[in-house]
């Protein structure tokens, strides 16, 4: 959402440096997925905040609800049964939503100048006054996260409260997690907390747990403590190495240059070969010859009238 | 200018309105197309009323194109149709960009760099219609990985394309007395055996 005090670091579809004097601090929610009990207060408090309300839907067998992220449910608890090698069961609840990627995937596709901004806090915002609706930051996004909406056709997803932040406060699922599970601060602090946690969870026998800040984006700004981190997979298939696709980089990078300076190219080639080498008549002894044949029908018609 | 009577119709009024139905369409297309490609045509949007109006329209025109340029493909088709004449004048066409074409080989209707043109402009609809359909939110929803791969296929056709029609609209600008050929249907008998001898002597039955 628009009008932030925040300072712009990226802005889509621009080409030139965005305002980036002050330097801010970076932020980062850090979700502790072996502390979350699955209760939903972090999706109740970001409708509550945020002003949206997803329709009533139907269950579909298992606790995730709504069963999907959509324009007006920016979160959604993903519940998943896991099966240890021991053969006792592992219930694991991760809050998805947007990961507010360093190298974020939807500003890089987004053709709209300034409707997808990344703060230098970190935070990536979407300024649907600005959005087309055209869907690329869905095509862009590694993680499978905008949606666009039905009602007005923009695209919408987690803030991360930024309007709360830009004034000091946590975004309002981190104020409302009973269990503190959902932690907000400097992405300094969070890495610091997060390693003590992990100490932990290992003294407990999760030898594999461990931070998902996956590098393929360049960090993320909301990240998770694991107990499994080897197998992000398991979290309702959090992707191991996200990255934004091969796809979206040639199509939102080597193309656009090539292709303006081929298309640059054949333009003014044209016009340069014009001037250069003229244009291409029809030879003057065809036109005359031409001429002469008329001129001769027209003689014999008037033969004929006589 | 009073027009010759022997003149040579080279495209009836159908074929004409054809043509220029996908012409206007193409470069509507275009000029939307390149403000999503690149930020620095995005103003063009500001043509089609907003930037939401151009990025809701892009695809219906589209629609519009591929249904006419079927037509027209279908109706031109069996004119282009390339032969060993038309291998022999792109062997040679050189000469010709460089302005000499005393050389090059009698022609039929088309030349064999409007063969070309033609073939390249029937992959690049196809390309472009296919991979914009399935970038079609709108109406279409298919698994990311083709959307991704579609954006690559249509982006690479409409540059490919776009290429074909620069030279196209320069080739019909440099050959002097064509662009009339495809406003109001005639050439000059001088035109066509100048440029198209064996379709003159077609269409004339001048043996010369």
């Amino acid at each position: 959402m628009a009008l932030q005090s925040l300072d712009i670091k990226r802005r889509s579809a621009t080409t030139t440096p965005s305002p980036q004097v002050r330097q801010t601090l970076e932020v980062a929610k850090l979700i502790d997925v072996s502390a979350c009990i699955g209760c939903k207060a972090c999706q109740a408090a970001c409708m509550e905040w945020n002003d949206i309300r997803d329709e009533v839907g139907t269950n579909v067998g298992v606790y995730d609800n709504p069963s999907d992220l959509t324009a007006n449910q920016w979160t959604v608890m993903r519940f998943n049964e896991v099966e240890t090698a021991d053969g006792g069961l592992e219930w694991l609840i991760r809050k998805d939503g947007c990961m507010h990627c360093e190298d974020p995937g939807c500003l890089k596709a987004c053709p709209a100048p300034g409707a997808i901004i990344q703060y230098s806090n970190g935070i990536v915002d979407f300024h649907e006054e600005h959005c087309i609706g055209c869907g690329y930051c869905i095509t862009g996004c590694p993680f499978n996260v905008p949606r666009i909406s039905k009602k007005d056709g923009k695209a919408y997803k987690c803030t991360l409260c930024s309007d709360r932040v830009a004034v000091g406060q946590a975004p309002a699922c981190a104020k409302v997690c009973p269990t503190g599970a959902i932690q907000f601060g400097s992405k300094e602090k969070m890495k610091e907390y997060a390693e003590t946690r992990i100490t932990d969870l290992k003294e407990r026998g999760f030898d594999n747990a461990g931070l998902y800040d996956p590098a393929g984006v360049g960090g993320t700004h909301v990240m998770y403590v694991l107990h499994h981190a080897d197998q992000p997979g398991l979290y309702n298939g959090l992707p191991k190495d996200p990255a934004i696709s091969p796809m979206v980089s040639v199509w939102k990078g080597v193309t656009k240059p090539l292709a303006m300076a081929a298309l640059g190219a054949a333009a003014l080639g044209s016009l340069f070969h014009y001037v250069m080498k003229g244009p291409n008549e029809v030879s003057k002894e065809l036109e005359d010859e031409m001429e002469r044949e008329d001129e001769r029908l027209r003689a014999q018609e008037k033969e004929d009238v006589k | 200018m009073i027009r010759n009577p022997r003149d040579i119709q080279r495209y009836n009024a159908s074929e004409r309105a054809n043509h220029w139905i996908v012409g206007i369409c193409f470069i509507l297309l275009a000029l939307s197309g390149l403000a999503f490609f690149h930020p620095a045509f995005f103003p063009l949007t500001q043509l089609f009323g907003s930037p939401t109006w151009a990025r809701i329209l892009h695809p219906y025109i589209g629609v519009v194109m591929a249904f006419f340029f079927l037509i027209m493909a279908l109706r031109f088709a069996r004119l282009n149709f390339i032969h060993k004449q038309d291998i022999e004048w792109l062997k040679r066409v050189g000469e010709m960009v460089n302005g000499d074409d005393h050389n090059m080989p009698e022609q039929g209707k088309y030349n064999g760099g409007q063969k070309v043109l033609f073939w390249g402009l029937v992959i690049g609809m196809l390309l472009i219609t296919v991979s914009g359909v399935l970038m079609w939110r709108s109406w279409v929803a298919v698994p990311v990985g083709v959307v991704r791969a579609a954006s690559v296929v249509h982006a690479g056709a409409a540059v490919f394309m776009i290429g074909l029609i620069i030279m196209h609209v320069y080739a019909a600008i440099w050959t002097r007395g064509t662009i009339r050929a495809m406003l109001y249907g005639t050439v000059t008998r001088a035109w066509a055996k100048q440029h198209h001898r064996v379709w003159y002597r077609q269409i004339t039955g001048d043996k010369r």
